[in-house]
């Protein structure tokens, strides 16, 4: 039994902004597969909760006229691996998503959930950096638009303001169109457990086998889900081979702040960083098209 | 904070009034005293309380009986009809797949859901649809090519059942 003073399922976004709007203490809980286990673990009780998971359109997947993609903040994990949109157009994604503890947790857990609890390990972050992604936050003053990047402020704590709720996460083509992308989670297990570190990279391949762009954004490598600018500074208009790649892992520890924790040392993060990044990386190449690695 | 749920368990129609705070899993054991479905770890790790929500494989420690209104559940309870067992049940009883059985529940409901897709699975696949289950006992062998089994085509195969 939870200790849930208060419960209140709301059948339309208008509702659940209202309910927020006049009790901005309330607490919204999205697939529960998080929260509910910090209220077991007592670290939070006597609340008061509104419920948004039957609010259909708050879970669709489309793109727009402008080719724009909109995630709704209610889409399941699950959602995303089966979605053909995300298959076709941004893969890494659904490959993140399968990272994702089980079966059964991914039914449940929702994308919007996994960016507003602010875990430093959440799956969705790296590979949402690296898409240049903006989540839209509704609130009874109206829509405010912040990119993904500015949204993290610390270890469980993320911009979303009083009487705010994320409806929906937005991808822009010109931050999918042409890329190749890689989600690599590295964990002890395969499959029901946290990263130790996420690497997600998104590049874009000229036809001379130049780097036109490359993107990457590390999970669990620092307080913070965080993209590597030194090291996507490097590579635009240099040429798509070994040294260069193992050039831009190495600098990719630069933008990492890993430190120790009980899971992994600070060296071997960084390590993990280094390998990881150019792994994900040839990847990436590869299925950005024209270059092939084995 | 009493909220009042309708819904369905092993096609029966229920109407409950609940503790907004109550998973569907203590609703189970211990309104409907359906105690076949366990509680492991209580955090969606163990995957020994799931059931079917509408067809869906859940964890039902993580899920909120307000959540369960208008829904259809079943639980392993549910899944014998007319006295007979399931393809699945046979499955894991002629393949030895029961140990000390706490986890047993968990893993036929989870099986259950994947036979209803209607389709077989490579190992890999059946080792990543069961990810979300532990069990203490089997080393997971048998459990694989009882689930493997169940998801046979029903009219392929001359073998018969063992039970
Ligand atoms: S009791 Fe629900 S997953 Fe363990
Ligand atoms: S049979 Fe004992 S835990 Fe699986």
């Amino acid at each position: 039994m939870y200790l849930i003073d208060d419960y209140i399922e709301a059948d339309s976004v208008d509702e659940a902004v209202n309910l927020l709007a006049d009790n901005p203490e309330r607490l919204i809980i999205a697939g529960g597969t998080d929260l509910l286990i910090k209220m077991r673990d007592g670290i939070l009780e006597n609340v008061q909760m509104v419920g948004i998971r039957r609010i259909e359109p708050l879970r669709k997947i489309e793109k727009d006229e402008q080719n724009v993609i909109s995630i709704g903040a209610m889409a399941t994990f699950n959602d995303l691996v089966r979605s053909e949109l995300v298959q076709n157009n941004i893969p890494i994604m659904a490959e993140a998503a399968m990272t994702v503890g089980g079966p059964q947790i991914r039914e449940m857990a929702t994308v919007g959930g996994n960016l507003c609890n602010g875990m430093p390990s959440a799956d969705s972050a790296p590979a949402l950096l690296v898409l240049n992604a903006r989540l839209k936050l509704l609130s009874k003053s109206g829509v405010r638009l912040a990119p993904l990047q500015e949204f993290y402020l610390r270890p469980g704590k993320v911009d979303l303001r009083p009487g705010e709720l994320l409806t929906e996460i937005l991808i822009s083509k010109e931050d999918y169109l042409n890329f190749g992308g890689c989600y690599i989670k590295f964990a002890p297990r395969k499959a029901m457990d946290l990263a130790i570190l996420g690497v997600a990279v998104t590049c874009r391949i000229r036809v001379t086998g130049i780097f036109d762009l490359v993107r990457i954004a590390l999970g669990v490598a620092g307080p913070t889900p965080l993209r590597c600018e030194i090291a996507e500074n490097f590579p635009p208009g240099k040429p798509v081979n070994d040294s260069i790649i193992a050039e831009i892992g190495r600098l990719a520890v630069k933008s990492s702040r890993a430190r120790d924790s009980q899971r992994a040392s600070k060296e071997f993060r960084e390590h993990l960083v280094v390998e990881l990044t150019q792994r994900a990386l040839k990847s990436a190449c590869n299925r950005a098209g024209g270059i092939s690695y084995d | 904070m009493i909220k009042k749920i309708n819904f369905t368990v092993n096609g029966k129609k229920r109407e409950l009034e609940i503790n907004a705070g109550e998973t569907l899993l203590e609703i189970i054991r211990k309104r409907l005293h359906l105690t076949g479905t366990k509680e492991g770890c209580g955090v969606g790790e163990c995957g020994a309380c799931t059931v079917l929500i509408d067809g869906t494989a859940i964890n039902s420690c993580l899920y909120l009986g307000v959540w369960a209104d208008g829904r259809e559940i079943v639980t392993v309870e549910g899944l014998a009809k007319d006295g007979e067992l399931s393809k699945v049940q046979k499955a894991f009883i002629s393949e030895g797949a029961v140990q000390c059985g706490f986890c047993t529940p968990g893993f036929v409901i989870t099986a259950s859901a994947l036979q209803s897709r209607g389709h077989s699975l490579t190992d890999i696949e059946v080792k990543e649809e069961l990810a979300g289950h532990f069990c203490r006992c089997t080393g997971y062998q048998n459990i694989i090519k009882a689930v493997k089994k169940s998801l046979e085509n029903e009219t392929a195969g001359t073998g018969g059942d063992h039970t």
